[in-house]
């Protein structure tokens, strides 16, 4: 496939100013309610590592918790699957429908199956998906366009957008562009999609080895009536998902809305261990890479990821750049490091997309080093020859001037002068990545180098 | 081999080098008065404390509060409600309830949530599908923090366990918190002692 542009696809979203504000103050405030939930809690540092301990913990026994959970939850009822990757999810997925005759599915937010491609799956085979999340549920009105923020779906868009989307989809009042009344329409259209579904789709959050039990967190409470209205409920999970213990959700619990939104909690918690009386429940563990990830010595502790999007809401890139321009399910810093590894080329461009001010690093609830990661993708990429060529060029050129005092000291004094004396057309052009979007600094009368051998030199030398 | 073996060989031969499960502390020194904390927390997540002094019938209360309401399913010997839930029944047939009355098994001050387990929900989408949610309490079933709460065998025994703090709520339009997204569209705590013969 084509590598991702995600610098071109940002100067779309940058283009539109409104937007680009909009998105990028929101997102800042996201980042402030974190920082105030974190002050109100004296042991925050203590529960960040003692969380990013928990998951270590787990990943390391990863193979033996799993067969703890699959044993537990298997003695509760629940029926267990194993999917290698994308295809054999989605394919358990539809076996398990098409054995039922489900024609509708009501579901809630799944990074999972949106990572799996399930709903076009689904859809071939004559099986119709509606998302339930008020924002993931746009996103799919909107020509199934996928979720631009993993906990905000649908972030980028505006309310103006929003009202005229439901004009187009749903009926609503062209003209009305009050989230209170749109988030009502969203209700009432949702509403008979949920009594009507035969099965219910959930993602989970943790999957705990002790019980056999998952948890899911949703402050819309579509997960619940997805699991506990229609007579059947399947579980998308990841196996990276696994804590040990039901205590370990304490940590889990009181750190994941807070890093996400800045809330002490979800308003809906919800623990399902066991199907309900006549009910029947089942669980998909998908690898899809993931255990390859386990064994890449730098970056599997990516795996220990809850999903809170702290990292996201932090990012003076992802900010500002919109999470469509990322081409994955998983944007800002988390999907920077995650993709490469599904697809370097692909995905070749992202680790660039950062400033490499170490922002997501310090807010990660689970202390991933985040932008340490971003610099050995960028190794990485560099020695497998996936760098764009205009970008090799310079770090060759760079690489050849570093190499050389006296040359890095007669370009310095050049490059300076250049931009004291040359004409703007000639500095400001698409061959200078620095120019595109700032000012070039004034150049200095003087190199430090120089201005030491004239004052210091005598002195020192 | 079975994809089960296969990923599961293949995650032992990835796994890295083991490290330890650590201890988790209850952080429960120093914890504030429940009753206060979880009020002050419930308002917060956008729940509300129904007063019901002394002597006042709760049925009254209720349709003081909920005027509109036609159909009132209550779960609890206290209120008498118009609506039958019976266990096992298909959960269709709860759309039409306008409030749910349910009685919480305990509650968390830290996040003002309370706790239901398919015990207390009789039929779980009941909680979801009425309009709105009155949760009876007692005071003295509230635990400090999560921590405390986890400690709790609901975890280990129910089938389904769910902490509800406050009433469902999106912010997905513009960052603007709306209640009533999907579930309830209100959600009131009426503090009311449990009944000693009712466990």
């Amino acid at each position: 496939m084509k590598p991702v542009d995600q610098s071109a696809a940002a100067d779309e979203f940058i283009a539109d100013v409104q937007h680009e504000r909009f998105h990028d103050h929101h997102l800042w405030d996201l980042r402030k309610g974190r920082d105030q939930a974190r002050d109100h809690i004296p042991e925050w540092e203590m529960l960040r590592q003692l969380a990013s301990d928990i998951k270590a913990h787990t990943l390391t026994h990863l193979a033996d918790y799993l067969e703890e959970f699959e044993r537990k939850a298997t003695a509760n009822g629940v029926q267990v699957h194993w999917a290698q990757d994308a295809q054999e999810h989605n394919r358990i997925v539809g076996e398990i429908f098409a054995a039922r005759q489900v024609k509708t599915v009501i579901k809630s937010k799944s990074m999972l199956t949106d990572e799996c491609q399930m709903r076009p799956y689904l859809a071939e085979r004559g099986i119709t998906v509606i998302e339930s999340d008020l924002g993931e549920r746009i996103q799919q009105l909107d020509d199934d366009q996928p979720p631009s923020h993993i906990v905000v779906p649908a972030v980028h868009k505006l309310r103006g957008d929003v009202a005229k989307l439901f004009a187009r989809t749903i009926d609503s009042d062209p003209n009305n562009d009050d989230p209170k009344v749109l988030s009502e329409a969203g209700r009432q259209s949702l509403r008979p999609h949920f009594l009507a579904a035969d099965a219910g789709m959930t993602g989970a959050n943790y999957l705990i080895a002790e019980t056999g039990s998952f948890v899911v967190c949703t402050n819309e409470g579509n997960a619940d009536i997805s699991a506990n209205l229609p007579p059947l409920h399947v579980a998308s999970v990841g196996i990276e998902k696994l804590i040990p213990r039901i205590e370990d959700l304490g940590v889990f619990i009181r750190l994941l809305s807070r890093s996400a939104l800045g809330s002490p909690i979800t308003q809906y918690t919800s623990h399902f261990r066991a199907p309900r009386d006549g009910g029947e429940m089942h669980i998909v563990l998908v690898d899809n890479g993931r255990s390859a990830r386990l064994g890449m010595a730098d970056f599997w502790t990516s795996l220990k990821c809850i999903r809170c999007g702290a990292c996201m809401n932090t990012c003076p890139v992802y900010r500002r750049s919109g999470g469509l321009s990322y081409g994955s399910v998983y944007p800002g810093p988390i999907g920077v490091i995650l993709n490469p590894a599904i697809d370097l080329h692909r995905y070749r461009a992202l680790p660039f997309a950062s400033t490499m001010n170490g922002s997501c690093t310090s807010v990660c609830p689970v202390k991933i080093n985040i932008h340490e990661q971003i610099y050995q993708w960028r190794r990485i990429i560099s020695e497998k020859q996936e760098l764009p060529l205009l970008r090799r060029t310079a770090l060759d050129v760079a690489a050849k001037v570093l190499a050389s005092p006296a040359l890095f000291r007669r370009v310095i004094a050049g490059v300076d002068q250049i931009s004291r004396e040359f004409p703007r057309a000639l500095i400001y052009n698409p061959l200078n990545a620095w120019g595109l979007q700032r000012e070039i600094p004034d150049a200095p009368k003087a190199t430090f180098h120089q201005w030491w051998a004239k004052n210091r030199g005598a002195d020192h030398e | 081999m079975s994809s089960r073996d296969i990923i599961l060989a293949q995650v032992r031969v990835n796994q890295p080098p083991a490290s330890d499960l650590p201890k988790v502390p209850l952080f429960a020194a120093d914890l504030p008065s429940p009753w206060p904390q979880f009020q002050a927390s419930l308002r917060r997540m956008g729940g509300q404390i129904l007063d019901c002094p002394d002597g006042v019938n709760l049925n009254a209360l209720l349709s003081q509060h909920f005027p509109q309401a036609k159909i009132i399913a209550s779960v609890v010997p206290e209120v008498t409600g118009n609506f039958s839930v019976l266990q096992g029944e298909d959960p269709h047939r709860l759309a039409e309830v306008d409030v749910a009355v349910v009685r919480a098994r305990f509650a968390v001050a830290e996040t003002g949530s309370v706790c239901f387990t398919e015990q207390e929900l009789v039929v779980n989408a009941l909680a979801y599908l009425a309009q709105h949610l009155v949760v009876l309490l007692d005071v003295n079933e509230i635990v400090g923090n999560l921590h405390q709460a986890y400690q709790r065998a609901e975890f280990q025994m129910a089938r389904y366990t769910v902490l509800h703090s406050g009433p469902s709520a999106t912010a997905d339009i513009e960052g603007t918190l709306v209640h009533g997204a999907q579930g309830v569209r209100s959600l009131s705590v009426i503090a009311y002692q449990r009944l000693p013969n009712v466990v």
